[in-house]
């Protein structure tokens, strides 16, 4: 939140004087009406004083403005401890002439009133006080006790009326407190001369939870915020939470952010989260969501860069417990300063004071990643209507930052998940589902993108295992059985393995039989072939026996004619012969 | 401005110790209501206290300071030191029956 350090003079507007009160000055613009006096009211305990002391110490220490603290009530001790635990020394700023206090006691019984009076006395007193420091800043707080004290009101009306003309007149910032009034915003009608500018302070109890609120009624020559806002009282003082929905104007980034689990990341389009999206988680109980939260902070830690994480339901060392036994140590980012944790029950205070307290928190740590756990315990501060407004506000807050918030949610049975969460899914930007999936007498743990928006995203169910390791997205079996988890997933797995087994036997045993069948058929070509290399020879044989037949037949013939001693001539069948 | 009151104060209540009433009436410069609240003072302690009171005057323009020490508020207002316990009455003591109640010289009544 930017600190207002310097009274900002809008071409126009008026001068302001900044309060030094975070939230405060931004509401106003920069503070309150500079050399004009300011109205402050508010019922019992709401914190008026605490609120206009910060005003006059911030003012010295912060702002170099010396300050009258004029106080008509006897200031409790814890107001003087609460201030000394802001850091500041009153005493130490009175000894250096840095602060006037002036304690005005008032009792009725005390004095006898004769004749006609004015109150010259506290016109002397405070220009005194304001002289004698060169004050710039004055606070009368409360200035009705006046009221009671005095019994002429004609008189007081009148000297207030003056006072508060003295006091424009002396160019001094003021801020004049006064208790609420039935109906009216003081109980004494002091707005009436109080008009530049009028701050509302209420502690409204609702359902047992208290939320003080803050609400600049009135401003004169100048804009202000008109809603009301939160506020908290710690040990910082008072922070004013300016925290409303700015409108959809955050820059929208398409750098990604790891979830820590490498399947998930895989499902988005294989990168994980959009930087400064919001992410919810929803689930049954015991669904994993918590682990999953801690893988994602680990991996935000492990990148470097700093995760905040308010869990409503768990304390810090059972988070870190519960995580470790699935292999998520988040004990070293916690000691490194890159994770730190904020536990409170939901029931510690309304709900817009617990939005009040995160965005402090998160100013302050300046996260990354801001973690909620679960983000249904929240609801249960308030109504419906208005978790939804107090997240709408946190939400549009975080992406104006360009935060990445990771919420869980925790739904009840079945059917009715999608549409009790439909307040709020509007503003989600990834919403992922964890659901147990009851299939052959064992629960397991199934999950799956409800929706991914400006991302393509995995349809599939995925098997979501919780091991030793850390979290495991595991594909589920898919097949003719239907959709199966778990053992059941793994006996299928077995059982499609055995029958592959199997199968491969088979085909070796088919494969050989087919090489001895193709064996005994080469075999019987080899015989074939023989044959017929057999019956050529035989053949050829054949033939040459035939023709040595005829040569030994003719020389035969020869042989017996010329031992006859034939001639040529002598025979028919032998003239042939004789001519070739 | 701050004109070491003390130094004035002081020597007013050492006389004073030996007179039974010490009365201070605080004002604020010369107003009509300051003339007239001395005027009436006066007379009362005239009559009904000759002889035994002291009034001291202090006027807070020029001692501002001193306006705290006894928590004054309005002006004018008396303030009855001596006898104890401190008594104090705003107003131009116009109204006698009124101081003479506030100075415990005549029963609530």
């Amino acid at each position: 939140m930017p600190a207002v350090n310097k009274p900002s003079n809008p071409p126009g507007g008026i001068a302001k004087c900044p309060t030094g009160i975070v939230g405060l000055d931004q509401i106003t613009n920069g503070g309150l009406p500079r050399g004009r006096p300011a109205l402050l009211c508010g019922g019992a305990g709401c914190g008026k004083t605490l609120l206009a002391l910060e005003f006059v110490v911030r003012g010295t220490t912060q702002f170099d403005e010396p300050g009258v603290f004029v106080s008509f009530e006897e200031m409790s001790d814890e107001l003087a401890d609460n201030v000394r635990s802001l850091g500041f020394d009153l005493d130490d700023l009175v000894k250096r002439k840095k602060l006037a206090m002036d304690y005005v006691r008032l009792e009725r019984s005390e004095i006898e009133e004769s004749g006609d009076y004015d109150l010259e006395g506290l016109f002397v007193r405070l220009n005194h006080a304001i002289d004698s420091i060169k004050a710039k800043r004055v606070v009368l707080d409360t200035i009705e006790t006046l009221f009671s004290g005095l019994s002429n009101t004609d008189i007081l009306r009148a000297e207030l009326r003056r006072l508060f003309r003295w006091l424009k007149d002396k160019g001094v910032t003021a801020v004049i407190t006064a208790e609420k009034g039935e109906g009216t915003l003081t109980r004494h009608g002091i707005e009436e001369y109080v008009s530049d500018c009028v701050i509302v302070l209420d502690h409204r109890i609702h359902d047992q939870l208290s939320t003080r609120r803050l609400r600049v009624v009135k401003y004169r020559g100048s804009a202000h915020g008109t809603n009301e806002y939160p506020f908290i009282i710690d040990e910082e003082g008072i922070s004013v939470l300016p925290v409303t929905s700015v409108g959809l104007e955050h820059a929208a980034t398409t750098a990604r952010i790891s979830s820590g689990v490498a399947r998930l990341d895989t499902m988005l389009s294989g990168r994980g989260f959009f930087r400064g999206s919001s992410i919810l988680v929803s689930g049954t109980a015991g669904t994993g969501k918590t682990s999953l939260a801690c893988s994602f902070a680990r991996a935000t830690c492990q990148s470097g860069e700093r995760c905040l994480y308010f869990a409503f339901e768990e304390s810090p060392a059972q988070i870190m417990r519960n995580v470790r036994s699935v292999g998520i140590d988040l004990e070293p980012f916690t000691v490194g300063g890159l994770l730190s944790f904020h536990a409170s029950r939901p029931s510690l205070y309304g709900l817009e004071t617990h939005l009040a307290v995160m965005h402090k928190r998160i100013d302050a740590f300046k996260p990354s990643v801001v973690i909620i756990d679960p983000v249904t315990n929240m609801m249960t501060a308030g109504l419906a209507r208005d978790a939804r407004s107090v997240l709408l506000r946190l939400i549009d807050y975080l992406k104006g930052l360009q935060i990445t918030v990771f919420m869980n949610s925790l739904t009840h049975d079945g059917n009715t998940i999608e549409q009790s969460e439909v307040e709020i899914s509007s503003l989600i930007d990834t919403w992922l589902f964890v659901r147990d999936i009851e299939l052959g007498g064992e629960r397991n743990r199934g999950m799956y993108i409800l929706k991914s928006r400006g991302m393509a995203h995995s349809n599939q169910i995925r098997e979501f295992v919780l091991g030793r390791q850390g979290i495991e997205l595991v594909d589920v079996y898919l097949g003719p059985a239907g959709v199966l988890t778990g053992s059941a997933r793994i006996a299928q797995a077995a059982k499609e393995h055995a029958l592959e087994t199997a199968g491969r036997r088979d085909l070796k045993r088919q494969q050989a039989e087919m090489l001895s069948k193709r064996k005994a058929f080469e075999a019987q070509i080899a015989a074939l072939q023989a044959q017929i290399l057999a019956q050529d020879q035989a053949t050829e044989h054949l033939v040459a026996d035939t023709q040595a037949n005829v040569s030994r037949g003719q020389l035969e013939r020869r042989a017996m004619a010329l031992s006859r001693k034939a001639d040529s001539g002598g025979g028919r069948t032998n003239g042939k012969e004789s001519r070739k | 401005m701050t004109k070491k009151s003390p130094a004035r104060v002081k020597p007013a209540v050492a006389a004073a110790s030996g007179c039974a009433w010490n009365l201070r009436l605080y004002v604020a410069g010369r107003t009509s209501k300051s003339v007239t609240a001395f005027e009436n003072l006066k007379r009362i302690c005239e009559e009904h206290l000759s002889g035994q009171y002291e009034i001291e005057i202090i006027d807070l323009i020029e001692h501002p300071q001193l306006a705290k020490g006894d928590q004054i508020l309005a002006l004018p207002t008396l303030v009855r030191r001596l006898p104890e316990p401190i008594k104090k009455i705003i107003g131009d003591l116009s109204n006698t029956q009124r101081v003479l109640v506030g100075l415990d010289l005549r029963p609530q009544a």
